[in-house]
């Protein structure tokens, strides 16, 4: 082989492109939007996003207003007073659907943000430092997994047991949003420092410190793209675990409490009822928390395909 | 060679890089709360090299000789624990951070693995873009694009493929983007770390020859890591062989391939594959025995003393005959093999072999022929011999009157011909360059 057949095997089959420097991220864009079931889960996410933003277009009833003697009423259809039913108080389990997206959903991405954030940096600085960072990093991780969650929360909910925090649909869930970050953030960390360690001492890695790349760039544009594939894979389902764990923190006192509603809570009373006969009390906020889970999952593969070149 | 004569003319011997008694340890630490250091690897130790412009110093070794931690240290990656490196005449250490910064673009590394040494998602106009962003000084952000496409050319690449991705591409193909990332902050020394030893043995000729038509173009001074010996016979000017942390023999490639003096370089030429059938069934290869010591526990003495074939010889000889024992410097038993009791105990220096050899290319610096061995130039008859390509330096009485042999440039150029790698490994080679 020569250098002339070298050049033409490498012209061959691809058209030169035209449009210059073009990135990943460009990329990307112009493969992810092509494909249907990433607009399909596209357009279910929009869906529930817009129904925790304007609840009032979906509903015009109050889910607080709770009827007793229309309890247990079964799903009526579209048109009827009660189109999914009522649950055991009487209250409308449509309206209790549309009105606790907004905090289930504010909840999750809140959490899984934040903790997405801590994690990433924390485990992207142990890695690529290791000694001392690594050393505080990772025992700090340790200690947050042998604190039981529901003990943390205990102690959380009576250190700001006086503290008012307002009324707003935000700051009901400041509180679980601040327990649930605290200890959601060491799967990442962990994930993120195994890969680091991987990607930080490739040859590309190498180079770019050869060329005089400054640290942040090293990390930010050589390692850690090549490290974040694990959490891309957590993220959706740490995403239903958020909006479950949120139900139980509710139980305890902490964020949404009845009368308010959430999915957490509605998914937690309905499960009592289902052998009772009355599976639609579950079987509504549960068929709209895995929605919205599978939909981010699509995304998530999509996203992370879309992102790695060797994939396309 | 004629032209390779010419860059060393033009370039005189102005140094671009000089290694002085470089040393790199790592420390080996124990423990799980408090860290204790119980001990160094010694991956470098005291190493002096010097590389002047426009020519190639081939190192070569075998793995965990400390040649690739070399590398790292003269491109900055890492800290040398002792020692100097002085590009273009100044230390690197006494730099401020802007001038460290700066001299990043004198030294440039290509690497051994085509696959690792490129980031899969950047395209390879942002791969080899790269260094322009790290060094906005380097060339105006409105140029860049073009200097991207510049330099793909050069090594050899079509420039519309700047968008693709590393994946895209052939191993030989990505090396070429390596040298084209490397070469983009217009480096005077580009330290290559075997780069092509993970490549397939036609594309190896390839980009053998884009480094040395580069060299011709640009004067870049080679430091040509490797342990395929005919590569670097085919490419350096000059070779220095190493062996746990330490350079055991350097000197002109001419030198130390016809005239090897230490053991473990006639060691490694005698493993060398001869591409001649007729020449395969004589004997001479030394076999080395067991693996190198660990560099965390270096031997004591000379470091090669566990698995020298001569100090074994020397000492068979001298038990054998009382009257050699004073030559030897007696042998003495031990848990190991049986070696001369200097070998044991005393650190071989580095010292220049006989004349200075008038070994480099006409008008060339003079390379001196160096040696770390006791017995270097103590005459020595082999029950194996060392080298079969010069059965008339094994009967030669003393080293005095090797170099006029030495020095006959027919007698020279015979081997160094038939041991071409682009003539035994590469048959397209010579098509491509004509």
């Amino acid at each position: 082989m020569s250098d002339a057949t070298a050049a033409k095997e490498a012209t061959a089959g691809v058209v030169p492109d035209v449009a210059a420097s073009r990135t990943v991220v460009s990329d990307a864009w112009r493969t992810l939007r092509r494909r249907p079931d990433v607009v399909v889960a596209a357009l279910v996410i929009a869906f529930f996003a817009f129904m925790a933003a304007f609840p009032g277009v979906f509903t015009s009833t109050d889910p607080q207003s709770c009827i007793i003697g229309d309890s247990k009423i079964r799903p009526q259809g579209f048109g009827a007073p009660h189109p999914f039913g009522t649950d055991p108080h009487g209250c409308d389990v449509l309206a209790q659907l549309v009105h606790g997206s907004r905090p289930s959903l504010m909840l999750a991405f809140l959490v899984v943000a934040a903790s997405v954030v801590i994690g990433v940096t924390l485990g992207l600085l142990a890695g690529y430092y290791l000694r001392w960072v690594d050393a505080v990093v990772s025992r700090t991780v340790e200690v947050f997994l042998v604190v039981p969650l529901l003990l943390a929360a205990l102690l959380l909910l009576s250190l700001f047991r006086n503290v008012h925090v307002g009324s707003g649909s935000l700051d009901v869930i400041l509180l679980p949003a601040l327990v649930l970050t605290m200890f959601g953030w060491m799967g990442y960390a962990r994930y993120v420092r195994a890969s680091v360690l991987e990607a930080k001492n490739l040859d590309y890695v190498t180079a770019a410190k050869a060329l005089g790349a400054s640290d942040l760039r090293v990390m930010t544009r050589h390692v850690l793209p090549n490290a974040i594939g694990p959490v891309t894979a957590l993220v959706p389902t740490a995403i239903a675990g958020v909006i479950s764990a949120e139900a139980v923190l509710a139980f305890l006192g902490i964020g949404v409490r009845p009368p308010a509603i959430s999915w957490g809570i509605m998914i937690s009373n309905g499960s009592e009822w289902v052998t009772g006969g009355y599976a639609y009390l579950l079987l509504f906020p549960l068929g709209c928390l895995v929605l919205t889970v599978l939909a981010l999952v699509a995304l998530g593969d999509a996203l992370r395909d879309a992102l790695d070149p060797r994939l396309r | 060679m004629a032209e390779r004569a010419v860059v060393t003319r033009t370039g005189g011997d102005d140094v671009v890089l000089e290694v002085r008694d470089l040393a790199k340890s790592y420390p080996v630490r124990r423990g799980v709360l408090l860290k204790r250091t119980v001990g160094e690897v010694q991956a470098v130790d005291g190493v002096s090299l010097t590389l002047r412009r426009g020519r190639t110093l081939g190192l070569v070794g075998e793995s965990g000789s400390g040649k690739s931690t070399l590398a790292r240290v003269l491109v900055g990656i890492e800290k040398p624990t002792r020692g100097q490196v002085l590009v273009g005449g100044q230390d690197v250490s006494t730099m401020s951070r802007a001038e460290r910064r700066h001299l990043r673009r004198t030294v440039q590394m290509v690497f051994q693995d085509p696959y690792t040494s490129l980031n899969p998602r950047m395209s390879v106009g942002e791969i080899v873009g790269e260094p322009f962003r790290i060094h906005p000084d380097a060339v105006p952000a409105r140029g860049r694009r073009a200097a991207v496409a510049e330099l793909l050319e050069l090594v050899g690449l079509d420039p519309d493929h700047a968008n693709r991705y590393p994946h895209q591409f052939s191993g030989g193909q990505r090396q070429r983007i390596g040298v084209a990332r490397a070469l983009a902050v217009k480096p005077d020394v580009l330290v290559c770390d075997e780069p092509v030893s993970a490549l397939d043995v036609s594309v190896q000729g390839q980009v053998i020859n884009l480094l040395e038509d580069l060299q011709d173009e640009l004067g870049l001074s080679y430091l040509f890591i490797a342990h395929d010996l005919a590569v670097v016979q085919h490419i350096a000017d000059e070779v220095a062989v190493m062996y746990l942390g330490r350079v055991v023999e350097q000197g002109d490639d001419a030198a130390v391939y016809d005239d090897a003096r230490h053991p473990y370089t006639r060691a490694l030429l005698s493993a060398v594959p001869v591409p001649d059938p007729t020449a395969r069934d004589l004997p001479g290869e030394i076999v080395l025995e067991g693996d190198p010591p660990s560099p965390a526990d270096p031997p004591s003495g000379c470091r090669f003393h566990t698995r020298c074939w001569l100090a074994r010889q020397i000492a068979q000889q001298s038990l054998a005959g009382p009257g050699a024992g004073t030559e030897a410097g007696g042998a003495a038993e031990g848990d190991g093999p049986v070696v001369p009791e200097r070998c044991r105990t005393q650190d071989p220096v580095l010292v220049r072999l006989g004349a200075p050899a008038l070994v480099g290319a006409a008008g060339g610096p003079d390379v001196p022929h160096t040696v770390a061995c006791h017995f270097a130039t103590v005459p020595v008859v082999p029950q194996e011999p060392p080298d079969l390509r010069e059965p008339v330096d094994r009967s030669a009485p003393a080293d005095r009157q090797e170099p006029a042999d030495r020095q006959d440039p027919a007698d020279r150029q015979d081997p160094a011909d038939r041991q071409d790698p682009a003539d035994r490994q590469d048959p397209a080679d010579e098509s491509v360059r004509s």
